[in-house]
């Protein structure tokens, strides 16, 4: 507790006399504020940039990011406030404490969409709509995605790179040594489901899956091959009914493909899932484009030791996940945020930091030539197909309504619910009671 | 009145820093938690102020209760918390009888049972997460793997991943590392006991089974109280084991005080300080008659 204040004192006072500082000086900073909120003006000697970026790709492309932040913002300090662990969970439960203790770092990785709606709501976080003129952004970022991130006329991130979420990987040599043909496409579900009925019978593990949020995964890829993307999208706005008897239809496709999965699935994470399309121990598996990170870094060439399309059913659709940055409420240096959010945006930033971590940039402006082939598919998908956002991943929908649809998933597939129970417990999950 | 002044001036002074961090930062958070569990502060706008909270009484309770969800979480306290009980108490017994007798390198005996304790919980977890992998057949592994190479198959099964009784897979490696301390309290209870009792009971012709019958045992009941209390205390509390073997979203082996960590991490303040207090309750029913029944022994004696 003591060293705490005496740390908010000492930063207090070193922000005073940085502001002293910045007023003797020329003034570059000022100049450029005009135009934008007063917030966004202010400190820029330092930033403190909040992430669960920590190891592997992820981790690379932190680098490569300070590295461009380095050379665009020479005069703001980065200050590293990566937390590590839980995939995320760890950070984002430091990130509440600090938010409720009027604590918030200069500027933290949230998932772009409704995850945010929590720190909207509570009022810690500020509109950067402003940014995006500022800095151009709405003209090099597809309207679909700035659609998807406006809340009541208001952006409150800024993506600095975005994800797919439906992405079927699959392991050529158990596809052949089954009898099917690697290179084959599968446009609907009950094509694939004939493929893993093979791959099933030829003893592999027809569909390798891990705990429960890649199961929503898997169930939200079905749900927008069965429900179409506009179906899809409305059953985050209310125009889709849960209790529909096509929300079944999909619930029992759900239910089907998971019958083909192994069943220590709930032990596992994503890697040990995509793992075993990499040993050869499974057939298919659906996973969001960062597995992308895993085949490379196991030495892995497509098409030859593994392939990728999109789930079947949902070619044309882009189940998209973005990590953004914010600007807190209360942050101790807002023009270092404001010098980060623009080093992330910036087409320098982007295609430095996607092509260190795997996933494609939210500008549409990047060279594709700079990107590896999946990126490059990707970025192609992304320009032409209609973009939906992802349950799995915050982007749908809030972080209650996404704990309880995940908690009914655990409990359908674990066996202590039939389906019609699951839809009602979907139902009610995403109404948010 | 100076003198008694004199008299508790100087030990109330001694205790009272502590008297008082014990008041604001455990019966006052109690407060402060109970105090929120009666609210309706189930979302991040209303935990920063920006939104009304309003009384809503015993309703997040009823809520609670009355959820299949939660229900599931309690019985699965239930059945972890009398397995993990049973399982230690026998196994310590078991080894504390084994030692009471002169054995030979009863020092390394002793600390070979001791020593899973000095393990934490999650990293035993860690290692237990891949022995009590639920594979079965060809892509078995861990302990289903153990089974079958020494010919045991019918012996494999899901493990914690049956939804009815799957937690009951994590308390073994509770008690695996539990199970060396409650011998250590045995033991500890055993040679407690004067060797006096022993010879009388010897001159008057018991057998070694009365006298373990009808002399030891008996004296050993303080012991095995205290001994369920802690470990029946720990067990209500269990957390950290069931994390790190399972996931926190894994309905099979979630747990009240998963409950509370799932609900405080979607901003249902209310509901998790709602938990909280339930399972306060829970351990209370549990330590207070043990600790009324401590005082009374004490002025007894």
């Amino acid at each position: 507790m003591r060293t705490r204040r005496t740390l908010t004192a000492l930063t207090a006072g070193l922000a005073a006399s940085t502001l002293l500082l910045a007023a003797c000086s020329s003034g570059d900073d000022t100049a450029s504020d005009n135009g934008t909120s007063g917030s966004t003006g202010g400190d820029a000697s330092e930033v403190e940039v909040f992430t669960w970026w920590a190891s592997g790709s992820e981790k690379l492309g932190l680098d490569a990011l300070v590295k461009v932040f380095g050379e665009q913002h020479p005069d703001t300090k980065f200050v590293n406030g990566a937390v590590a662990g839980g995939a995320g969970s760890a950070a984002k439960d430091l990130l509440q404490s600090r938010l409720q203790a009027g604590d918030p770092p200069d500027t933290f990785q949230a998932h772009a969409g409704a995850e945010l709606q929590d720190y909207i709501d509570a009022g810690q976080i500020e509109d950067v709509s402003d940014l995006y003129k500022e800095f151009g952004l709405t003209d090099v970022f597809p309207k679909d995605l700035i659609d998807r991130l406006t809340v009541d006329g208001k952006i409150y991130s800024v993506p600095s790179n975005i994800h797919r979420a439906n992405v079927m990987w699959a392991n050529p040599t158990v596809l052949k040594d089954a009898g099917l043909d690697p290179a084959a496409t599968y446009s609907t579900m009950d094509d694939w489901f004939a493929a893993l009925d093979k791959v099933k019978a030829s003893g592999k593990t027809a569909l390798s899956v891990a705990t429960t949020w890649t199961q929503v995964n898997l169930l939200e890829t079905v749900l927008i091959a069965d429900l179409g993307a506009d179906g899809y999208s409305g059953l985050w706005d209310g125009k889709t009914d849960w209790n529909g008897s096509d929300v079944t239809k999909a619930l029992t496709d759900f239910q089907k493909l998971m019958s083909y999965t192994n069943t220590d699935r709930d032990g596992l994470d994503w890697p040990d899932a995509t793992q075993q399309i990499i040993d050869g121990q499974a057939g298919f598996n659906v996973m969001g484009d960062w597995a992308e990170a895993a085949f490379e870094a196991a030495g892995k060439k497509a098409p030859a030791d593994y392939t990728y399309q999109p789930v079947p059913g949902t070619d044309g659709v882009f189940d998209f996940l973005a990590d953004s940055f914010t600007l807190p409420k209360g942050a101790k240096h807002p023009g270092g945020t404001k010098n980060w959010l623009q080093t992330i945006s910036s087409a320098e930033g982007q295609t430095a930091f996607n092509k260190a971590k795997g996933s494609i940039p939210a500008r549409n402006d990047a060279k594709a030539s700079d990107f590896s082939e999946y990126q490059q598919s990707a970025m192609e998908s992304f320009g032409k197909d209609t973009i939906v956002s992802s349950l799995a991943h915050g982007a749908a929908a809030p972080v209650a309504t996404l704990t309880a649809i995940s908690d009914a998933t655990s409990k359908f597939t674990t066996g202590a619910s039939d389906l019609a129970q699951y839809q009602k417990d979907l139902a009610s999950a995403a109404a948010g009671s | 009145m100076p003198r008694n002044l004199r008299r508790w001036g100087p030990p109330l002074l001694m205790i009272s820093p502590s008297l008082i961090l014990l008041a604001v930062f455990v019966y006052g958070l109690l407060a402060v938690n109970a105090h929120t569990s009666t609210t309706d502060m189930n979302t991040a706008a209303q935990a920063t102020g920006v939104k009304p909270t309003s009384f809503v009484g015993f309703d997040n309770y009823t809520k609670l209760l009355s959820s299949p969800d939660f229900q599931h979480s309690l019985k699965n306290l239930v059945i972890y918390t009398v397995v993990f009980l049973v399982g230690t108490m026998l196994f310590g017994f078991l080894w504390a009888w084994l030692l009471d007798r002169p054995v030979r390198f009863e020092g390394v005996f002793r600390s070979i049972y001791l020593f899973p304790m000095a393990v934490s919980f999650v990293a035993s977890g860690v290692v237990w997460r891949w022995l009590l992998n639920s594979n079965q057949g060809e892509s078995a592994s861990g302990l289903n793997r153990l089974f079958q190479m020494i010919g045991l198959d019918f012996l494999q099964n899901n493990w914690w991943n049956n939804v009815n009784y799957g937690i009951a897979a994590i308390a073994i490696p509770a008690i695996w590392q539990l199970s060396g301390y409650v011998m250590a309290l045995f033991l500890a209870g055993f040679r407690g006991i004067p060797e006096e009792l022993r010879e009388a009971s010897q001159i008057d012709g018991a057998t070694t089974w009365q006298m373990y019958r009808h002399v030891i045992f008996p004296q050993l009941s303080p012991v095995a109280l205290s001994a369920v209390i802690i470990v029946g205390h720990m067990s209500l509390k269990a957390f950290d084991l069931i994390m790190s073997i399972s996931k926190p979203a894994n309905y099979q082996t979630k747990v009240p005080a998963v409950d509370m960590y799932v609900l405080k991490s979607s901003f249902h303040y209310a509901d998790a300080a709602a938990v909280g207090v339930i399972l306060l309750v829970i351990v209370a029913v549990l330590i207070i008659p043990y600790l009324v029944h401590i005082s009374r022994a004490e002025k007894r004696a």
